[in-house]
């Protein structure tokens, strides 16, 4: 695009978002050209954190590269190392534990919880209400002790192995975590009266970043951005996988498919964690939470693999290819946020410089992710 | 015209509504822990570096140096060396080297170790301006440990 001078007093410039600016969350640099305070071009520019994942996926073992998982999207680690162990199982046949599923799923629906708490605190701060933020993390807080005293760790967690978990869960966390979907029912209602009403917050985000469904099918954008563009793609409803089948869940949808209908979908999608946390552990039996024969060096048949999971952003999918080897021939990431990212692009010409921050929260990028 | 005037009314409310929700938050007692005054416990399952379990019993370690922990670890943080001794069945653990600097908590070692002897330890203050500082010898740490 050339920097065509508009009229006698404007001129087009270029100005770089990033990659050391705290909107984008990251290392993510956005080539912008500004004409005034309108964008007119955005290009997203990838590399500043690529770490090689997928090919460190290709000279360890299976085992090895499980710690990898939760270092791609450090915000809900779970989903992909669910993800990955998924696959791994799929692909050695090994059967898991009922037990070890239900733990799965009620430390994943936390984690969810956890990421939309982060991303609705730092959304806010974006558009520069502070307050929230402290209140989000107070929630979210509680999610970390709980997934602590289980997992050992408070972010990055490594905490499923191939055909179950790394150690069973008390009663104190069952009991932790329905302390917790109680009070977190009590402070939606907070959050919305705080937050969502508010007048400020409506005027920066209704009608502000429109998507179309037709957008999203064309750059493969999933997760709360397909749903606020009212299209109903949901992986654990769509393709289910592990105990999701067995829990009564909605998936939220709204059509209007504006920054607004994004934030409703996340914080709706909160209130059905809740829900599937609730029933997964009243329906939690007893038993072993590892599989009594998961051998010690898999080697898979030779051969294509896929799986996918619902992570908090999107579709997180594998594909590994195995040669037999103790490691895989070929593996690739598909992380959901550099597809929701891929049509800022396209989306935000014409938009305000402002309006452009305000839509790029809206989709929740975590940019480790995005540059695997 | 009706419209304009119920925006603002709306508008306004929320603000108000908002407000009175930050100011109940005020008068709530705070959460915050003044560290490095206060410290929360750690919890047992808590992820630290790994060292070798102290039994109470023969106030050794029960490592059998099969290097299984060694060869699960993704980043090579683990170095052991075993040595056949006179009158001692099996080997003999002489070195166990851990490189923290590497390790990424996964606890491979851990769930690969057959006879249970390495474990999370619940370290967590830890800083140094050297990388050498986070090379540690775990079987002099077992020694030091009472």
């Amino acid at each position: 695009m050339s920097s065509q001078p508009l009229s006698q007093n404007q001129e087009r410039f270029e100005l770089n978002l990033g990659p050391q600016h705290p909107a984008t969350h990251g290392v993510l640099r956005v080539k912008l050209l500004m004409d005034g305070e309108y964008i007119v071009d955005a290009e997203p520019v990838l590399g500043y954190i690529h770490r090689m994942h997928e090919l460190m996926g290709e000279n360890r073992s299976w085992a090895q590269y499980l710690p990898n998982m939760g270092r791609l999207d450090y915000l809900s680690a779970l989903s992909y190392n669910l993800g990955y162990v998924e696959l791994v199982e799929k692909m050695a046949g090994i059967e898991v534990p009922e037990r070890a599923e239900y733990i799965r799923v009620i430390t994943t629906e936390m984690n969810r919880i956890s990421s939309h708490l982060l991303w609705f605190g730092a959304f806010v701060l974006d558009l520069g209400g502070f307050t929230p933020l402290l209140y989000a993390f107070d929630d979210r807080e509680q999610i970390l002790d709980l997934l602590e005293a289980v997992t050992g760790s408070r972010l990055t967690y490594c905490y499923y192995l191939f055909g179950g978990c790394y150690n069973d869960v008390e009663d104190d966390f069952l009991s932790g975590c329905l302390a917790f979907v109680k009070r977190l029912r009590t402070r939606l209602p907070m959050y919305h009266n705080l937050v969502t009403k508010n007048v400020i917050l409506r005027q920066r985000l209704e009608g502000v970043g429109p998507v179309s469904a037709e957008m999203c099918r064309k750059y493969g954008a999933t997760g709360p951005v397909l749903r606020g563009s009212g299209i109903n793609y949901d992986l654990r409803k769509n393709e289910p996988y592990s105990i999701y089948p067995e829990l009564d869940f909605d998936v939220p949808v709204y059509p209007e498919g504006d920054s607004m209908a994004r934030f409703m979908v996340r914080m709706d999608e909160m209130e059905q964690c809740l829900r599937i946390i609730e029933q997964a552990i009243a329906k939690i039996p007893e038993g072993p939470v590892m599989a009594e024969k998961v051998p010690k060096m898999i080697k898979p048949a030779a051969g294509d693999y896929y799986h996918a999971v619902e992570a908090a952003r999107g579709t997180f999918a594998i594909r590994a290819v195995s040669d037999g080897a103790n490691q895989a021939y070929r593996m690739k990431l598909r992380s959901p946020t550099f597809s929701n990212l891929s049509l800022f692009q396209e989306a935000s010409r014409g938009m305000l410089l402002a309006d452009g921050l305000a839509f790029m929260g809206s989709l929740d990028l975590v940019i480790p992710e995005i540059d695997r | 015209m009706a419209g304009y005037f119920t925006n603002i009314l709306g508008g306004a409310k929320s603000l108000v509504v908002g407000l009175s929700i930050t100011q109940r938050q005020f008068f709530k007692k705070p959460i915050t822990l003044q560290y490095p005054w206060e410290s929360l416990e750690m919890t047992p399952r808590y992820r630290g570096h790994i060292q070798l379990i102290k039994n109470a019993e023969s106030g050794t370690h029960q490592c059998i140096s099969c290097g299984m922990c060694e060869k699960s670890c993704p980043s090579d943080c683990i170095t052991i060396k075993g040595e056949k001794q006179e009158g001692v069945k099996g080997k003999v653990l002489v070195k166990y080297e851990l490189d923290f600097t590497k390790c990424s908590l996964c606890g491979q070692c851990i769930a690969n170790c057959k006879p249970g002897a390495i474990e999370f330890s619940r370290e967590y203050n830890l800083a140094s301006t050297r990388k050498e500082d986070f090379h540690y010898d775990l079987l002099k740490r077992l020694k030091e440990q009472k």
